[in-house]
């Protein structure tokens, strides 16, 4: 650990574990910090990280807690989203708030829980879920993740059942005195055969430059389906970093759309494990970045059953003096013989501040595989641009149509209609002078 | 309508239109002719403005107005379409989208009431008449995997919603057989108006056996080196570009 990172890392320190007393969790709540400790924040020699630089985060300090996040008055308004009205689990900086949630009336099969709450009622179930990546390397904030976690999401669909009605799962970041630094948990099961629609939702209330660690693991049962909707549009000051982990048993099928608009800083690393035979992922996902936002989405997928199929479709936009990453890596495992893995990842630079840097990477080590992938950065093509305004498109409604359809394909498979319009219209609305719209 | 008088124009540092002059009343039809390379297709971009063309002298007047102080979105709710000689694709944009928005984009800045959904399709139903685009190709991006004669067709019938005062065709009729240069002629012809006027842009005089001009010009050199009337067209065909150049060799040089 440099002496760099030491406010940073003693503010960490300083937050006071969530009491327990329960023996396993706080041995391995105190393993994971030391790790912390120990490699301090990751930097840009690291390779997952090249075009990250926490620099800035390392002279900054955090409080623990918001004390009165729990309680906090928040409009409905500010996280309500069109076409999601089932079930809900709220986090109001990091910690559950109840009178946003809605857990009432569950429909059959599914159940959700905040993790304080299982912890404080009956911890030992918890056990195996908490400890057993204890030993594996990690990296920092999942480390930090382990450590300090307070509260999160705990879900669980029975086998067989069909949920359809999103659940929608909503971190808010709220003003608070000082700038809270908040670490949450997720655990998603979804059983044989059973099927969930989630709605993570990253949304702010008031201005603040919290840092928000999310970690979340979802584990899909043989047959298991997951439709999963992440919208990240957290304060222009925040400081995100998510970490989204699924596996997958065999014939298990997850959908990610994943939109990312908010965030000073924010980065989301997903994981994706195709351990089954026949298991599959199909993942989509923009950003649209303008101000100096800096956005940096990791996509690491594994295939290691038979027969397995990924497919990968992501779109950048950056505008202003923005800087958008996206790291899209594919392996193949030995034995993953049959799968078919496609990565697309395109990017459109909006002005000459903006810069985007992708990587896609591929890595076979199996037989009879279908892969394709690459990556592009480029501008709107001025010729179509000509055209749409000899029509009698203003420019900035011609630039927007072309954005609009440059990000369709990613955003165009968010389901029910109303919702994929609301991120359409989110999207658009964050970039500059897109009130012309027609 | 439309007075275009000396007009010199560079690209890329080129001077390409070399003191062209023509004028345009309502309700006629222009041909412009020439060889490759005579400056045609530059005419038609700087008249629907298109960056990248330099005017170094000469003036364009379009109802009184000063055509080249306006962006290229005012011209179009002027009134003055360019039919593309190479229509572009725009994956993503669908075509009725884009052309309803285009529509009412226009008729907003003319302060004009936009027109519903359900007004538009009725427009729409009533302009397939004029010029036929199976459902199939309205409903796709916008020239998006379009044959040739498709992308052409589906320029003509963008002109046949938008009733341009002044059309611009831009070799319209390239790349096109015998039997959809015909249909794209009948679209033009349908739509032709006292109140409006045409120049159509060719390298051939097969198009202008469809459309009857009132006006045949020769632009060779980025000038007109002679004009006349239909006539002249059939004259050309039979004869060369060489053959007007024999006859004009001052101007020609020039």
């Amino acid at each position: 650990m440099s002496a760099a990172v030491a406010p940073f890392v003693d503010s960490m320190r300083a937050a006071a574990l969530p009491a327990s007393g329960i023996g396993w969790l706080d041995n391995s709540r105190a393993e994971a910090l030391q790790a912390f400790v120990a490699s301090g924040l990751p930097n840009t020699r690291d390779e997952l990280w090249k075009y990250t630089a926490l620099r800035a985060l390392e002279q900054r300090s955090y409080v623990a807690r918001d004390e009165n996040a729990a309680t906090s008055v928040v409009d409905e308004g500010t996280i309500a989203l069109p076409g999601v009205d089932g079930p809900r689990l709220a986090f109001v900086n990091g910690v559950f708030h109840a009178d946003l949630s809605r857990l009432d009336d569950l429909p059959q099969g599914l159940d959700v829980q905040p993790l304080a709450r299982a912890l404080a009622e009956n911890p030992e179930p918890l056990r195996f879920l908490l400890t057993r990546r204890a030993a594996e390397p990690r990296d920092a904030f999942a480390a930090l993740n382990s450590a300090l976690a307070r509260d999160g999401a705990l879900v669980r669909v029975a086998p067989g059942a069909q949920i359809h009605a999103p659940l929608h799962v909503v971190h808010l970041g709220a003003s608070a005195d000082s700038p809270v630094a908040w670490h949450a948990r997720g655990f998603v099961e979804i059983c044989e055969g059973a099927r969930l629609h989630i709605v993570e939702h990253h949304a702010a209330a008031g201005e603040h430059a919290h840092l928000a660690n999310f970690a979340c693991e979802y584990t899909l049962h043989k047959a298991a389906r997951l439709d999963l909707l992440a919208v990240q549009d957290a304060a222009p000051g925040a400081t995100l970093f998510r970490r989204s982990d699924f596996q997958l048993h065999e014939d298990a099928h997850v959908a990610l759309h994943a939109l990312e608009i908010g965030g000073a800083l924010a980065r989301h690393e997903l994981r994706v494990a195709l351990d089954g035979d026949r298991s599959r992922a199909e993942t989509r996902g923009a950003f649209a970045l303008r101000g100096r936002q800096h956005a940096d989405t990791e996509l690491l997928i594994e295939h290691r059953g038979r027969d397995t199929a990924s497919d990968s479709l992501w779109r950048g936009v950056a505008d202003g003096r923005t800087r958008g990453v996206f790291h899209g890596a594919i392996t193949v495992h030995q034995g993953a013989d049959g799968a078919d893995a496609q990565l697309s990842n395109k990017n459109l630079l909006l002005s000459e501040g903006a810069e985007i840097d992708t990587r896609p990477a591929l890595e076979i080590h199996a037989d009879e595989v279908k892969a394709a992938h690459g990556a592009t950065v480029g501008q709107l093509d001025e010729r179509v641009l000509f055209y749409l305004r000899s029509r009698g498109l203003p420019a900035e409604t011609a630039r927007m149509l072309l954005v609009r359809a440059f990000c369709a394909v990613a955003l165009g498979g968010v389901e029910p209609q109303v919702l994929r319009e609301h991120c359409d219209a989110l999207l658009l609305a964050h970039l500059p002078r897109s009130e012309e719209q027609p | 309508m439309l007075k275009i008088d000396n007009l010199h124009v560079r690209v890329a540092g080129r001077e390409i239109l070399k003191g062209l002059s023509l004028e345009v009343k309502p309700g006629e039809v222009h041909a412009i002719m020439g060889p490759n390379g005579a400056g045609k297709s530059t005419l038609g971009n700087v008249l629907a403005g298109r960056a990248g063309y330099e005017v170094t002298q000469g003036s364009v007047t379009y109802d009184g107005t000063d055509l080249l102080q306006l962006e290229p979105e005012q011209r179009a709710a002027a009134g003055v379409f360019l039919a593309f000689q190479y229509p572009v694709e725009i994956p993503g944009v669908n075509n009725t989208y884009f052309l309803r928005a285009a529509l009412n984009a226009q008729r907003k800045a003319r302060n004009e009431p936009e027109l519903d959904s359900r007004e538009f399709i009725g427009l729409v139903r009533e302009k397939l008449k004029v010029m036929q685009l199976s459902p199939e190709l309205l409903n796709r991006a916008v020239n998006e995997g379009f044959s040739g004669g498709e992308k052409k067709r589906n320029e003509i019938f963008q002109m046949a919603v938008l009733e341009p005062k002044l059309a611009i065709l831009d070799e319209t009729d390239s790349g096109l057989d015998i039997d959809a240069l015909k249909q794209v002629a009948e679209g033009v012809n349908a739509l032709r108006d006292p109140g409006r006027a045409f120049v159509v842009i060719t390298h051939y005089q097969r198009l202008l056996d469809y459309i009857v001009p009132d006006f045949v010009h020769v632009l060779a050199d980025g000038r007109i080196v002679e004009s006349g009337g239909a006539q002249l067209a059939q004259e050309l065909e039979a004869h060369g570009y060489a053959w007007v150049r024999g006859r004009n060799p001052a101007e020609a040089a020039a």
